[in-house]
């Protein structure tokens, strides 16, 4: 590896004056043409971590091609191999992958709370590794926003607001400001009210968000997560998903995400880094790893190893805003569309039937026409409707909505409308949380199909 | 069965006296200093008239375990008074003071130490198993060969004897604490010393508290057995009644052992208690 810092007689004695990456710093091969000249905040250079005793000889074996499963046979653990990654600055960086795949060890080296077996890490160019115990102390003060846990790890013993100020009393932050900096950072996450609570008194989504609390008030650029929200029901940690993302906005941190879900990942992570045996196998944005995998192992992961977490059409669809009915009047379904600023609607019966797609101008020119019907909407004037099944995978979903250039309607096993998925916007509706909570089995059976026209 | 006896009472024998002769300053410095304690503490106690040391001891146990406890703790130490007890009884307290002090002292940091090294741990375990599985009787004779006879040995004895459990759940409690707490502790960059104090300790604290509390009850066992090198106090009582065959005065002796032990057991028992009821569901 030809890094710059690991040329350097000592990154100790001659900190960087100025921490911007050099282009050395910056391989293009971790870099993708997206992220281009951004600024990288967090970097991995050929990080590895064994456990076990003689961690080298294990190293050695997977130099020369052997697998995790034979380093186990020497009683060591694989649990990071070989991994350099580029993090940019105010990014939420995904890492995502089975269990044992190593996210949390390679979460854990990012701020030393493992010991790296080989390699570095930069932290704005600064190689932590080699930092004495009182300077990576200084680091994980400055630079890291300490970690948020699945387990959330707040004290029993500490109340809300004293669990919140807890990074800014190692640091030596005095009373008032702690105080002041504590509440701010509790009415960030909602718990405004808490502040004396113990944490036995609360639920796991308000301890876990003492957990983000206690992490913003420190209010450092690196923000660590691992698998935050995995151990809060479904609806609990879609909120918190959704707040994160607000939060984000707000604060602008450069997040490390580990989750081993992928709705989760998609929703979350402006990149992801998909990991396999202790390797990153791919990193890219969510829309470049699902249309173009790097191997079988990610396709599989995104087909659905774990077929209850991939997304379904019933997960990205949202409420459908307004229909015309097959009974409504040309004038009817033409106001419906001002009022919601629509250009077009699905046409649907009594049932909530798809029977076509009708735009504002075809309707004009049915009002036009002297010997178009007035009472209902011309059939020969409505277009097909693009329908996809409520349990059609998100691929399909992605491909037909490239195609259409109408929203795709989602109907359920009866035919029913339950939703829409509009063209174009499909990443930004995995940022708002579905309409059902189908947490069932993926029925890969739901091709989309065009309804016809007429009744 | 063979010719040759192992000599392990010549080899003790032989042991201890040498340390006897060589550390002589240094066990008569120690002596000096709990006679000092012990002292400072007897004639505190008896500086205070009966009744108002009684009434301190009661509102002490009302503010930390309610009033129950201090109703309790109102009439036992009248009785003792009643039944003309009271100076045994403040001897006994000051040696079970004095001792709990040493073994605080001393077991915190062993028990942090063993906590922290595994090495540490490692050599711990089987002197502790064995100083608290001997006979406590045995640590009497080196005890007075050290330190002669009276109050001293008696606080040596006991703390040699009452200083394991205290020490074996200090330990346990401090690496029972969840790897995510400390995990957090040092993502947010503690320092060691901030990590035991700030999170490993008060986290551990139920247990330490029940160390604490064997360890008195391990104390307040040692007495009586102290009483038989001099060590002043309920245990002479409890003796003289046995020496006379005398089981009224015996028995009176023993409930006030007994009165002071279940005040002590559960005004720890209490302090755990609270500490859980805020801290945990
Ligand atoms: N402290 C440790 N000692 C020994 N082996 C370890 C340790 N921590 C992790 N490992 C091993 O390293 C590998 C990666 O573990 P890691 O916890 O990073 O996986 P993960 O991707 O976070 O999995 P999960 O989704 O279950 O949390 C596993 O094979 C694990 O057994
Ligand atoms: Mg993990």
């Amino acid at each position: 590896m030809t890094t710059s810092t690991a040329a350097e007689p000592s990154p100790r004695t001659h900190p960087r004056p100025d921490d911007r990456p050099s282009a050395s710093e910056c391989p293009a091969d971790a870099a993708t043409d997206a992220s281009a000249g951004k600024r990288v905040k967090l970097a991995a250079r050929d990080l590895s971590k064994v456990f076990g005793p003689r961690p080298e000889r294990a190293l050695e074996l997977l130099a020369q091609g052997g697998t995790k499963a034979d380093a186990q046979k020497l009683g060591a653990a694989v649990g990071v191999y070989d991994v350099s990654l580029d993090i940019h600055e105010g990014e939420t960086f995904v890492l995502m992958g089975l269990s044992g795949s190593g996210k949390s060890t390679l979460l854990r080296l990012l701020n030393r709370l493992h010991e790296p077996t080989a390699g570095q890490v930069l932290v704005d160019g600064l190689d932590i590794t080699r930092l004495s115990r009182r300077e990576l102390l200084a680091v994980r003060r400055e630079k890291f926003s300490g970690m948020v846990f699945q387990q959330f790890a707040i004290l029993p013993h500490r109340t809300v607001l004293d669990n919140v100020a807890y990074g800014l009393e190692v640091q030596g932050v005095g009373a008032d400001e702690r105080r002041r900096r504590a509440l701010e950072a509790t009415a960030l996450v909602g718990l405004e009210g808490w502040e004396a609570y113990y944490p036995a008194e609360l639920s796991g989504g308000m301890q876990q968000r003492v957990g983000l609390a206690r992490a913003l008030a420190v209010d450092a650029d690196i923000l660590l997560m691992d698998e935050a929200f995995s151990a809060l029901d479904p609806l609990i940690r879609r909120e918190m998903q959704d707040e994160l993302i607000e939060l984000q906005a707000r604060v602008n941190k450069t997040i490390v995400f580990v989750t081993h879900d992928l709705d989760e990942a998609l929703k979350l992570g402006d990149r992801i880094a998909i990991m396999k045996d202790a390797r990153v196998v791919q990193v890219g944005t969510a829309e470049e790893i699902l249309t173009d995998p790097a191997d079988e192992y990610v396709e599989a992961f995104i087909e659905g190893v774990d077929r209850a977490s991939v997304l379904t059409a019933a997960n990205i669809m949202q409420p459908v805003k307004e229909t015309a009915l097959l009974r409504d009047g040309p004038n009817t379904a033409r106001t419906k569309m001002r009022r919601h600023g629509l250009s077009g609607m699905l046409v649907v019966d009594r049932e909530r039937r798809v029977h076509g797609y009708v735009t504002a101008k075809s309707l004009g020119a049915q009002l036009e026409d002297p010997d178009a019907p007035r009472d209902r909407i011309d059939p020969e004037r409505m277009e097909p409707a693009v329908v996809v099944d409520m349990h059609e995978p998100l691929q399909g979903v992605i491909g037909l909505a490239s195609e259409a250039s109408k929203p795709i309607g989602v109907i359920d096993e009866r035919g029913r409308l339950r939703g829409v998925v509009v063209k174009g916007a499909i990443l930004a509706a995995l940022a708002q949380p579905g309409q059902t909570g189908n947490g069932g089995v993926v029925a890969g059976s739901g091709v989309a199909r065009e309804e016809g026209a007429g009744v | 069965m063979f010719d040759v006896r192992v000599p392990i009472r010549d080899w003790i024998e032989t042991a201890v006296r040498y340390l006897q002769r060589q550390f002589a300053t240094v066990f008569d410095g120690f002596a000096d200093v709990v006679d000092a304690i012990i002292g400072a503490l007897l004639s505190g106690f008896q500086a205070v008239p009966p009744l108002l040391l009684m009434g301190a001891i009661v509102l002490l146990v009302l503010w930390l375990a309610g009033w129950r406890l201090a109703l309790f703790s109102a009439i036992g130490l009248l009785l003792i008074d009643n039944i003309g007890l009271w100076t045994p009884f403040l001897n006994t307290l000051a040696l079970v003071v004095a001792a709990q002090l040493l073994i605080v002292l001393v077991g915190l940091p062993l028990g942090i130490l063993a906590a922290s090294s595994d090495t540490a741990e490692r050599i711990m375990r089987p002197v502790l198993d064995f100083m608290q599985t001997m006979p406590a009787f045995v640590y009497l004779i080196p005890a007075v060969m050290f330190f002669g006879i009276g109050l001293v040995p008696g606080v040596v004895a006991t703390f040699v004897f009452a200083l394991p459990p205290l020490v074996r759940l200090v330990n346990l409690g401090i690496r029972q604490v969840p790897t995510d707490l400390i995990e957090a502790a040092d993502a947010f960059g503690s320092t060691r010393w901030q990590k035991l104090v700030k999170v490993q300790f008060p986290v551990a604290m139920p247990t330490v508290l029940a160390g604490l509390n064997q360890s008195i009850m391990l104390n307040l066992s040692m007495v009586v057995i102290a009483s038989m090198i001099g060590a002043r106090g309920l245990g002479t009582e409890v003796l003289r009644g046995i020496q006379r065959i005398n089981v009224g005065q015996g028995f009176e002796a023993g409930l006030a052992v007994v009165i002071l032990a279940i005040i002590l057991d559960r005004l720890t028992a209490s302090l755990g208690k609270r500490q859980q009821r805020r801290a945990r569901e």
